[in-house]
C-alpha cells in the first residue's frame, strides 16, 4: 500500500523538476531510479503503481526503470565489506559481527529523467 | 523532436516528504518542544503504554499527542480522558503518518495551546511495521514498540523498522510465563539488526519497565532543553 504514497511523492518530485523545464515543450520518456534492497520498496508494485496513477496525465507516456542497488554492509570488526542476509540474522559472515554500518541497499532515488523537447 | 536529453538529477524520491519533516523538526526547535514517533504493528500496546506513560509524565513535562489512527478516532478519545490536548489525525486511506499530515496535525495543536508551553510530543503513528519506518514526520527519537506475542523474528523480517528505531520497547512482558518465548533470541535478533538502539522490556499490565522508559524520555527532554543534541 506504501507504493502509492512513494508514488505520490515520485509523482510531486517530477511536477518540481518540471516547473524549473516548460512543461508543455518536453515528453519525458524514462524516469529512472535506484532502489536499494534494503527499503520497503517493492519495485515492481512501484512500476504498476506509477503506470496506474500517471494515465492521462502529462506523464502518461513515461516509463520507470529500476536500478536494484545491494544491501551492503561492512564488519565493524575486520572492515571486510559484506551482503547482509536475513538467515544469518544479517551478521558478518568473517567475525559474525552484529550489522553496524550500512555501506549501501537504503537508496530511494531519482538518478535520472530521460527527456525530449517537442 | 529532438534528440534525447538525461538530466542526472539525484534526488530522493521522498525529497518532498523529507523537506516538510525538516520543517517540522524546524518548527518544534523553535518551540523547545522534544517530538517522539511512536511506531509499532497493531495492537502492541502503543495506546496503553500512552495511557500509562502520561499519567506521570504530565505530572513532570507539559505533554501533547498526535493520535494518527486510519479511520477512527477511538485511541484519541482515550487519551482525551488524561486533560491533556489531543489532536487526532486520520489517515484515512494512509497507512503511516507522513510529514504532511503531521503538519496539519501541528496547526490544530496550536489552536489548542501554545507549542511553547510544552515539552514533549508524543505522535502515535498508524499501527504498520512497514512504511512508518521510511516516512520521517520532523521527530527528534523513533520509537518501535514490539510485543512478545508477535514474536521472536520480527526485526529480521521487519528490519528497516528496528534498524531505524532509537529505542525499543518489548512490551506485554508479563505474558512470558505463559508463553513459549526466547526473550534473549529477541535481543538478539535486534542487536543483529539494531546493536546502536536502547531496548527496555515493558509491561503495561504489572508496569514493569515504565521507570527506565519515563527516565529514558526525561534525559532526552532534559538533554534536548539543553540544546545537547
Amino acid at each position: 500500500m506504501h507504493e502509492i504514497d512513494m508514488t505520490k511523492c515520485l509523482i510531486l518530485s517530477m511536477e518540481e523538476w518540471a516547473e524549473k523545464k516548460d512543461k508543455e515543450k518536453i515528453v519525458v520518456e524514462k524516469i529512472n531510479l535506484k532502489i536499494g534492497e534494503f527499503t520497503c520498496v517493492e519495485p515492481i508494485s512501484l512500476i504498476n503503481t506509477f503506470n496506474a496513477a500517471v494515465l492521462g496525465s502529462w506523464l502518461d507516456s513515461s516509463a520507470i526503470t529500476i536500478e536494484t542497488i545491494p544491501f551492503e554492509g561492512k564488519c565493524s570488526k575486520c572492515n571486510r565489506l559484506y551482503f547482509p542476509k536475513k538467515e544469518n540474522g544479517y551478521k558478518s559472515p568473517c567475525c559474525n559481527f552484529n550489522l553496524e554500518e550500512i555501506i549501501s541497499g537504503r537508496e530511494l532515488k531519482i538518478a535520472s529523467i530521460d527527456f525530449k523537447e517537442k | 523532436m529532438h534528440l534525447p536529453i538525461s538530466d542526472k538529477i539525484e534526488l530522493n524520491i521522498l525529497h518532498q516528504n523529507s523537506h516538510q519533516a525538516e520543517k517540522n523538526k524546524g518548527k518544534f526547535n523553535n518551540y523547545n518542544l522534544l517530538c517522539l514517533n511512536i511506531m509499532s504493528s497493531p495492537g502492541s500496546g502503543k495506546t496503553r503504554l500512552l495511557e500509562i506513560t502520561l499519567e506521570d509524565l504530565s505530572k513532570k513535562f507539559y505533554s501533547a499527542v498526535l493520535e494518527g489512527d486510519m479511520t477512527t478516532n477511538l485511541d484519541a478519545a482515550r487519551l482525551e480522558k488524561l486533560n491533556i490536548p489531543v489532536v487526532p489525525i486520520t489517515t484515512g486511506r494512509a497507512c503511516h503518518l507522513d510529514a504532511n499530515m503531521v503538519s496539519g496535525g501541528l496547526k490544530l495543536l496550536e489552536k489548542k495551546i501554545n507549542p511553547n508551553l510544552l515539552d514533549i510530543l508524543l505522535v502515535e503513528n498508524v499501527g504498520n511495521l512497514v512504511c512508518p519506518a521510511e516516512f520521517e514526520i520532523g521527530e527528534h527519537f523513533k520509537v518501535a514498540l514490539l510485543s512478545i506475542t508477535e514474536g521472536e523474528d520480527k526485526p529480521l523480517k521487519y528490519p528497516i523498522m528496528f534498524r531505524e528505531a532509537d529505542l525499543i520497547l518489548i512490551t506485554k512482558v508479563d505474558l512470558l510465563p505463559h508463553l513459549n518465548f526466547d526473550i534473549n533470541e529477541l535481543k538478539s535478533n535486534i542487536a543483529s539488526t539494531n546493536p546502536k538502539a536502547d531496548v527496555i522490556e515493558i509491561s503495561s499490565i504489572t508496569k514493569s519497565g515504565f521507570d527506565l522508559w519515563q527516565d529514558w524520555i526525561s534525559k532526552k527532554i532534559l538533554k534536548f532543553k539543553n540544546n545537547l543534541y
